[in-house]
């Protein structure tokens, strides 16, 4: 397991964080810091405020109270989004018309390429880099909407790829990927951590990605109640014939159904 | 003797051209954006502005163009703000902009609803050179606009959040979309009617997907599909002397029938390709199970079976 260094530059730096949807609030005090290079994953149950939190990150959710810095810089006047990769968490990579899987991962590159003017060498380059982290260049040229949903989930990170981020900021990457697809992914996600990219990824279980992870910030009721090594693998998914039948790559389904992890149970 | 020798011809003709060119092109975004009624709704507003027109002597198609921008960009507001009867507030815009056009026309001198009929469903012959030159103004600017910011309209028609987390300024962009689609509407108006405006928007896209797997194909695809049932339609309705507007939607509806076929035999002559299993090779034909239908009705059947494993 990574052994944490000297604190460096924070690229996330959340201090009490508040936030409130619809009269709820969502989250309550929380704080985060993820410095560069580091890989965070934030785990918790369904309703924790896992997700709302990345959100936040990326600037879908506005805090109600504490305050946020991305590289250095309060969230607040924060322009440089071409830094920062975001794979929400989708059941589809398709929409009303038809768009191949180049097309939707060179929109990720959309910041970096200029108006009126085709791709550069640069961009191209890019967005043959992503296509070939998440394994899709042979499909490039096909319409999302005819992948399995585990390959529209790979487009996305794709996506996210092409601007070549310095941070990457995934929703639930995991959910409906079978254990051989999280184990490809475990594999993009290790690529990415040894160029030195920032990683903050929601999961439900770690599985594969386990010994990637440097730090673990759990989330329960919108508080965190623990920061630290990510939890060992028990129970069920531990043993090594544990097979990982799901309904997987289910684009029907909205919820993760996998069973809850073991270190996240209610209390 | 050619139908181009007659001057009210080659101008119908000219405009045909450009609502063939600009009506798809904005049509693309519309329905990847799943608003594909949106130029209906429009239309319907801007008939409001036709009969306002009428009622203060000023020209039809400016103030088409300024009651049909103030629609859309009511619509895209309602949308982005309203989660709750969105859709029946949108209605509510769409009654009130065919009542208020029936009403205003009546208040205005020498007004009648047989006034508004020509801006229902079309008078392309009546367009005049100064007509035509206003026409070619509103579309040039429409498809200026999609061209500068196509990368941008299509991350956000195609995934609105993951726009906004890249910092596209998503509010100012749909808003560029509907001021180009109203202005297109208002383009089209005089060509197809406004109640068949959405059509010309919608159709050739919906066509061009049975049979493309990108959205620059598409867009291609139903710019050709755009501009040759719009001349085709003219000269047949010269031809058989009938409505130019009317002309053109059953043509375009015609060729949408043939594609859906094609893509039908297409499909059934390779059944097994539809379970899109995990690795297909490239090659295969991947119209078989295109995106027409919303996300839902195109899984693979192999995902529906996995449900309920557990």
């Amino acid at each position: 397991m990574p052994v944490s260094e000297p604190v460096s530059e924070a690229v996330i730096e959340l201090v009490g964080g508040d936030v409130v949807l619809d009269g709820r609030r969502v989250l309550r005090g929380v704080d985060l810091r993820v410095d560069a290079g580091r890989t965070v994953a934030l785990l918790g149950p369904n309703g924790s405020g896992k997700s709302t939190l990345v959100r936040v990150v990326v600037g879908l959710h506005k805090l109600s109270g504490g305050r946020l810095a991305l590289f250095g810089v309060p969230a607040g006047r924060f322009r440089d989004w071409q830094r920062v990769g975001y794979v929400p968490q989708r059941v589809t990579a398709a929409s009303g018309v038809p768009a191949t899987v180049r097309e939707v991962v060179q929109s990720g590159r959309l910041s970096r390429m200029r108006r009126f003017r085709p791709a550069s060498h640069a961009d191209k380059a890019a967005v043959a880099r992503a296509l070939d982290a998440v394994d899709l260049t042979h499909r490039a040229r096909d319409s999302v909407a005819d992948l399995s949903g585990g390959q529209q989930q790979r487009v996305l990170i794709g996506r996210a790829l092409a601007g070549e981020p310095d941070l990457l900021v995934l929703d639930e990457p995991l959910a409906g990927v079978d254990l051989a697809r999280q184990e490809a992914f475990a594999d993009i996600l290790r690529t990415l951590a040894e160029s030195g990219t920032t990683v903050l990824l929601v999961a439900h279980e770690l599985g594969p990605l386990e010994p990637l992870i440097d730090r673990a910030v759990t989330l329960r009721a919108g508080e965190v109640v623990a920061v630290g090594a990510p939890p060992p693998v028990t129970g069920e998914h531990a043993r090594p014939d544990h097979d990982h039948v799901h309904p997987h790559e289910d684009p029907h389904r909205e919820e993760p159904i996998l069973a809850p992890s073991p270190w996240v149970g209610s209390p | 003797m050619s139908i181009l020798s007659y001057d009210f011809m080659q101008r119908a003709l000219a405009a045909a051209v450009l609502v063939g060119l600009a009506a798809p092109t904005v049509g693309v975004f519309l329905v990847q954006r799943r608003l594909a009624l949106m130029g209906d709704g429009i239309g319907h507003v801007a008939l409001t502005g036709v009969a306002l027109g009428f009622l203060l002597g000023v020209a039809p198609l400016i103030t088409a163009v300024l009651a049909a921008t103030a629609g859309a960009v009511t619509i895209e507001l309602i949308r982005a703000r309203g989660r709750t009867g969105g859709d029946v507030a949108l209605a509510l815009l769409f009654y009130g902009g065919i009542a208020g056009g029936v009403l205003l026309i009546g208040l205005s001198p020498g007004g009648t609803s047989a006034t508004l009929l020509s801006y229902l469903f079309g008078s392309l012959t009546s367009v005049s050179a100064g007509d035509l030159i206003v026409i070619a103004v509103l579309a040039g600017m429409a498809l200026l606009l999609l061209a500068g910011f196509g990368r941008e309209l299509f991350t956000v028609c195609h995934d609105e959040e993951y726009a906004r987390a890249s910092g596209l300024r998503v509010r100012v962009l749909t808003l560029l979309l509907a001021a180009a689609a109203a202005v297109t509407v208002t383009v089209a108006m005089r060509v197809v009617g406004l109640l068949l405006v959405s059509a010309l928007m919608v159709v050739p896209v919906a066509t061009a997907q049975q049979l493309t797997r990108s959205f620059l194909g598409t867009l291609a695809a139903s710019l050709v599909l755009g501009v040759a049932v719009s001349v085709a339609g003219v000269v047949l309705a010269f031809q058989a002397d009938v409505a130019p507007g009317a002309s053109i939607v059953v043509l375009a509806l015609g060729v949408f029938a043939l594609a859906v076929l094609a893509r039908f035999v297409v499909r059934h002559r390779r059944p097994r390709d539809t379970f899109g299993a995990e690795d297909v090779p490239q090659a295969q034909p991947a119209v078989a199970i295109s995106s027409t239908a919303p996300p839902a009705a195109t899984t693979p059947p192999a995902a529906v079976t996995a449900r309920g494993d557990r």
